[in-house]
């Protein structure tokens, strides 16, 4: 997952050495395969956002497979499904809550895991086994096991409980993202601020923190992404407050209002421009 | 917490108990609230979800007491073998599907990216901004009998009129296929990204072909990164209900299915911890073997 942020800076020229093997009518293969895969890919978001402006002719206000023509009456109507828009900012909301909690204990966590090794941190390796135990799960286990967990304490289901998983599953990724932006932090500028006689809180705040804002900005943005995309753990513990995705699921059953898919199309929009501009401001500094 | 932990103290500063002690609990002292949420809230949930499966519950009240009832994973691996069959198949095909399919693309990055390597990345990740279960939608457009896809094939006579893809097992697999490729491309890139292009000259220079610096360098290179992609996809897999109830209709049952009916439908909870927990047992045998096979230090390369 981190990769993306933290991609190298290495520029890859394999064999440039080599004598030329490679046939050259085949090397356009390669290329045009990988542009493919990625056509295949955004494909089916290009589907959703036409879908967004596809008219319905029945009276029904559910989409339809078949294209009827041109409207902008979803987007003129956004929030005229009324479960759908409280859903929406249900998940907003739980969002941001889980974000900021998650991005706390994940960088705490990311900072341990960076700069302590076995004799000053037993238990390492387990903590990045559970880690890693954590992501590779299927996801239906960590719901039903959190259900499982709220049934027997005899905690009610919604709010609380789905902030508690959602901090659950997004530690492990944050820690990862954060601690892939830390590994080529330049320790010697805290030695440096040490040496001027700034005390560890000083030089956190003043050097540490500033520096590896970034890498927690983009703990943050994943944290986020995984928490509005979630719907296996938060349908096991949503109880009768419902997200976005857990509604979208349940109106499969009775039909899907287009502004299911202006909804999608936003949500895409805003992330893939936060993404962008995390790329631009990364090859700025770089 | 702040100074460095690698380099010999300074003089006037060692004898301060406070900080060493400080310095000697930093590790633990961060890791804390991140350790406690995951014991209270991911390993306490799955002792509490093995401890459900010994028990038996009341159907109507979902109360359930403990009695140590073994039989339970037998006679839900007995009622459900086909679903986890189901399961198992369909991941597999899903995951070998991605395998394939993302290999060429993640060393084309590696090696050819240049500068628009994070641009390319980004292209792999597009799918996560998309809403899961909108995603899953779109596919149900796309496979439908009159959708873009079969709709025009059908108009062109290439495809008989009743041909159909949903509702079958392989408008499952198309759709896990999709939403998991990003799952599998991304460790097989870290993996290749890291290799060592000078290793390639030296098989170059020692004379091997093409596809011999391919098949004898880069893919044993590659193993820890394709043992990684198959975990981060296959196992995901195993749990996913979501496809198979958008694509695959009423047929093709997984075992994912079965785990949400028991919790939320049938109040089971014995039942469906029995079957939770025998797929948490397959993802730690998975991990286990990693661990293993290709040391447990390499796994955190790959997240």
């Amino acid at each position: 997952m981190s990769t993306v942020v933290a991609a190298p800076e290495r520029d890859a020229a394999p064999g440039h050495r080599a004598p030329r093997r490679r046939p050259r009518r085949r090397r356009w293969l390669l290329p045009v395969y990988s542009w493919l895969v990625i056509a295949y890919l955004v494909l089916p978001i290009f589907v959703m956002v036409a879908y967004s402006f596809n008219k319905v002719n029945t009276g029904l206000p559910q989409v339809s497979f078949s294209w009827n023509g041109f409207t902008t009456q979803w987007y003129q109507q956004w929030s005229s499904v009324p479960g759908l828009t409280s859903a929406f900012w249900l998940t907003i909301r739980l969002g941001i809550a889980s974000t900021v909690l998650a991005t706390v204990v994940g960088t705490l966590l990311a900072l341990a895991l960076v700069r302590y090794r076995p004799p000053q941190f037993h238990g390492k390796t387990f903590v990045e086994q559970i880690m890693f135990l954590n992501i590779a799960a299927p996801e239906i286990v960590l719901g039903a096991s959190l259900l499982g967990l709220f049934v027997t304490i005899n905690l009610a289901r919604g709010f609380i409980t789905l902030l508690l998983a959602h901090v659950a599953f997004s530690i492990a990724y944050v820690a990862v993202t954060v601690r892939a932006r830390l590994a080529g932090f330049d320790r010697s500028l805290e030695e440096a601020a040490a040496d001027l006689g700034a005390n560890s809180w000083t030089t956190f705040r003043k050097i540490t923190l500033p520096l590896i804002m970034p890498g927690i900005l983009a703990g943050a943005l994943m944290s986020f992404a995984l928490s509005i995309d979630d719907f296996v753990t938060s349908n096991f513990v949503s109880g009768n407050v419902v997200p976005f995705p857990v509604w979208v699921y349940g109106a499969t059953r009775v039909g899907i209002p287009p502004q299911v898919f202006v909804f999608g199309s936003a949500i895409f929009a805003v992330g893939i421009l936060c993404a962008l501009a995390s790329i631009v401001v990364s090859r700025r500094k770089a | 917490m702040t100074s460095a932990e690698g380099v010999a103290p300074q003089a006037g500063v060692t004898h301060r108990r406070p900080v060493r002690l400080g310095k000697v609990l930093a590790p633990y002292l961060l890791s804390l609230p991140a350790g406690l949420w995951l014991l209270a809230l991911f390993l306490v949930p799955l002792a509490v979800m093995l401890s459900l499966s010994l028990q038996s519950c009341n159907f109507g009240t979902g109360a359930c007491v403990m009695t140590w009832h073994w039989g339970e994973f037998g006679q839900q691996l007995s009622l459900y073998h086909a679903q986890f069959l189901n399961s198992i198949y369909f991941a597999g095909a899903a995951t070998a599907i991605d395998l394939v399919v993302s290999f060429p693309i993640a060393y084309w990055i590696a090696f050819y990216g240049g500068s628009k390597k994070n641009f390319f990345l980004l292209m792999l990740l597009v799918p996560f901004f998309v809403s899961f279960v909108i995603r899953t939608i779109v596919w149900e457009f796309i496979l439908s009998d009159q959708g873009i896809v079969l709709g025009t094939l059908k108009n062109a006579h290439l495809l008989p009129q009743n041909f159909h893809v949903l509702a079958t097992g392989y408008a499952v697999v198309a759709g896990l296929a999709y939403n998991y490729l990003p799952f599998t491309a991304l460790p097989l890139y870290v993996a290749i990204e890291r290799i060592d292009k000078s290793v390639l000259e030296a098989a170059y220079d020692l004379y091997a072909s093409k596809r011999e610096a391919f098949t004898r360098v880069i893919l044993p290179l590659t193993i820890p990164g394709l043992f990684a992609a198959f975990l981060l996809t296959f196992i995901p897999i195993l749990g996913d209900y979501v496809n198979q109830q958008i694509l695959g209709g009423t047929s093709n049952t997984m075992i994912g299915t079965v785990i949400q009916n028991a919790f939320l439908t049938n109040l089971d909870y014995a039942g469906g911890s029995a079957l939770s927990a025998v797929l948490l047992a397959i993802a730690l045998i998975g991990i286990f073997a990693y661990a293993r096979i290709l040391g447990s230090r390499t796994i955190e390369e790959y997240l």
